[in-house]
């Protein structure tokens, strides 16, 4: 399954980084940030809630650039 | 500017303020007491840089140290702890200025970006019993009639039931000649009505609409990541910690060895110098400046009807150096017209037309079309049973109870029966009714009057073969690769075999450079996704055709291919020029930096400054002409 949020980041470097800590999270297949189009496409595992992931997604994002939303 | 843009000016104006009354304020009064200055000084320095220091801080909680906000950080905070609080105050202010003005120029080209690509309707006329109501188009339900008053955009696509008018289309295709639609004709969201009121009955939800589907293609077109973009990602990956430790090594190291050589260690100089360093090395100016430029040139191609799915295909396209034709619909108008007809004996044109137009009345292909117009009457479906497609050859179908074939040369021999005669010109429907021939319809079709252009634009731009296939007869298609210009071709094609031919030459090829095929992507869809690049033609409205391609024209002008390649061209340079920009004069300030040759300030420019004159220059790619 394919979902696409709406995020907020200040920096490309940053964007980057989110885009590798949602990609590396569990029940995560893919993911791809635009920072032009500040949009988080993100492809999920088979049979797996995507809004318990998102939230674990937020929360490691968080970690990597403290500055950062995704609007679930 | 927005709230947050806002917020960061006034603090950079009040730390302007402060900064310039603690300079005073130290410089005027000598009798201060030694710890004033100190403090008058950060004052300052928490209004401006409080906020990098809680990110520096909360990264370093998260074991993510190598980053922007950790770099200015230890850069300040070193220099105020070597007692120059003016740099100190100073870096961190040129810093957010730095940060504001990028984050303008970004927002400001993003803007640009998204105006240009301004097709999405705010809202869709339906009438309900207050009269005409507005309402947001993703509440329309399929079926609903709506209203399009003059200058308005088409929300949804449909189908006029009232009501003729003229519609631009530029939005879509780049294409500024008016088309005109009347009462019965389909029209597709994203047109500007221009001249009268017409009534639509909606065919698609708002999701399903054209403009939906074009918006969402050129929107996730960004996140199909171009080889320099991952280059570039790899590159910070790596590049960030070696400048870490490198500047960690400056630091330490030098004042290390001249104790051991019995010299004075010179701590603060090299400490200095290792901050100056960190600061020139932040790599955001490539980060940003790669993903920006692709970013414009594929804005830049959709406002001229050109939709490119990703920044790897805008990369791709820059170095093709071969193009494969399909023929009909891509070279050439597809609109066949019935040229002649030669019935075989004991029939008339009117029957031969019939028992063909009948065969191949279950078909959408453009020869079957141009038989039902030739033929002009309704075609009555209960008297047509059977239809079955032999793809490559024609069709089979059961007329008024008898076995009728309708399809080329080698469906009748297929079928053993005999030809009387082989017709050169055109494409020839030959027709068996009963398993005896019955004559043959010759169908021609147009070369747009774009192609020759085309191709000979093609061949300036560096294209080194042009190749067509078609499945016509070898004649026709000699002919008009001959008027076009087009280098090579294969003639007699079944589908399979086009898919087979890309395959040749893909592997006949240089692996670095790239092959596109352009079709029109009603039946070359197997092609399409096979080519290093797809490009599909007058893809207004056919879904199929964006699904499958790489690249969309959406109008039917073989020229545009030019005009996409020039824009990948150009981008790709203006990528190159800021990779090679930043790089160089990163590396000149760093050498500098570590042999004390760079200040502080000279950091921040190559920090700051390059990043904005490589954003800068990105946005470049959104004129390209």
């Amino acid at each position: 399954m394919k979902k696409v949020y709406k995020v907020e980041v200040d920096c490309a470097n940053c964007a980057a980084k989110m885009e590798e800590a949602v990609k590396n999270t569990p029940g995560v297949k893919d993911a791809a940030l635009s920072f032009m189009t500040l949009k988080l496409k993100v492809e999920f595992d088979e049979g797996i809630d995507p809004e318990q992931v998102m939230k674990t997604a937020l929360k490691n994002c968080k970690k990597v650039e403290s500055d950062c939303e995704i609007y679930l | 500017m927005t709230k947050k843009q806002k917020k960061v000016l006034y603090r950079i104006i009040l730390a302007f303020v402060l900064l310039i009354a603690a300079a005073l304020v130290s410089r005027l009064i000598p009798s201060l007491p030694f710890f004033v200055p100190p403090i008058l000084y950060l004052i300052p320095y928490f209004v401006i840089g409080y906020d990098i220091l809680l990110k520096a801080w909360k990264g370093i909680l998260n074991r993510q140290v190598f980053d922007e906000n950790f770099l200015m950080a230890v850069a300040t905070v070193g220099a105020i702890a070597l007692g120059e609080f003016q740099e100190g105050v100073a870096v961190m202010l040129f810093y957010q200025i730095g940060e504001l003005f990028q984050s303008c120029a970004v927002g400001k080209s993003r803007r640009n970006i998204a105006a240009l690509m301004d097709i999405r309707p705010d809202y869709a006329n339906i009438m309900t019993e207050n009269g005409i109501e507005k309402v947001d188009p993703d509440e329309v339900e399929v079926g609903t009639e709506i209203i399009v008053n003059p200058g308005e955009k088409i929300p949804i696509d449909g189908v006029i039931l009232e009501g003729n008018t003229t519609l631009n289309t530029s939005a879509l295709t780049g294409e500024s000649i008016p088309r005109d639609a009347k009462t019965g004709d389909e029209v597709i969201s994203g047109c500007i009505n221009m001249t009268g009121v017409i009534k639509l009955r909606t065919t698609k939800e708002f999701g399903d609409s054209t403009v939906s589907k074009i918006l969402d293609l050129v929107e996730n077109s960004s996140m199909k990541k171009s080889r320099s973009e991952n280059f570039i990602t790899r590159f910070a990956k790596i590049y960030t910690p070696a400048v870490c430790y490198s500047a960690l090594a400056l630091g330490v190291l030098p004042p290390v060895i001249r104790l051991i050589a019995g010299m004075s260690p010179d701590w603060q100089t090299w400490v200095i110098r290792a901050l100056t360093f960190l600061v020139i090395s932040c790599p955001c100016a490539l980060v940003i400046s790669i993903p920006l430029s692709f970013f414009g040139g594929i804005g830049c191609a959709s406002a001229k009807g050109i939709l490119v799915k990703g920044s790897n295909y805008l990369e791709a396209l820059s170095n093709t150096k071969y193009i494969v034709f399909d023929k009909t619909g891509t070279l050439t108008m597809g609109v066949f017209e019935v040229t002649a007809e030669y019935p075989a004996e004991g029939y008339t044109k009117e029957d031969l037309l019939r028992y063909a137009a009948y065969a191949e009345s279950g078909s959408g292909h453009p020869i079957s079309l141009s038989l039902k117009a030739a033929y002009g009457k309704t075609i009555d479906q209960n008297q047509v049973t059977d239809i079955e497609e032999i793809a490559g050859f024609g069709v089979s179908a059961v007329v008024e109870g008898q076995k009728v074939y309708a399809g080329n040369a080698r469906l009748m021999e297929k079928m053993q029966i005999s030809i009387s005669e082989l017709h050169r010109e055109g494409t020839a429907v030959y027709t068996a009714v009963d398993g005896v021939y019955a004559g043959c319809i010759v169908i021609s079709d147009r070369i747009k009057p774009t192609s020759a252009d085309a191709v000979a634009g093609l061949k300036q731009s560096g294209i080194r073969k042009t190749v067509m296939l078609t499945g016509d007869t070898e004649q026709t298609a000699l002919r008009v690769a001959k008027e076009i210009g087009i280098d090579e071709v294969k003639s007699g094609l079944l589908p399979a075999d086009k898919v087979k031919e890309v395959e040749n030459l893909l592997a006949e090829k240089n692996e670095k450079e790239n092959l596109a095929f352009v079709g029109d992507g009603i039946n070359d869809a197997p092609v399409l996704s096979r080519a290093d690049i797809g490009i599909a033609m007058g893809a207004l409205g056919s879904d199929a055709a964006i699904e499958a391609a790489d690249v969309v024209l959406m109008d039917d002008n073989p020229a545009k291919i030019a005009t996409a390649m020039r824009i990948s061209v150009k981008t790709l340079q203006i990528v190159k020029q800021n990779i090679v920009f930043a790089l160089l004069v990163k590396f000149l300030c760093l050498v500098l930096g570590a042999v004390g040759l760079a200040n502080m300030w000279l950091a921040i420019f190559a920090d700051v400054g390059v990043m904005v004159i490589a954003v800068l220059n990105a946005t470049r790619a959104l004129k390209i002409k």
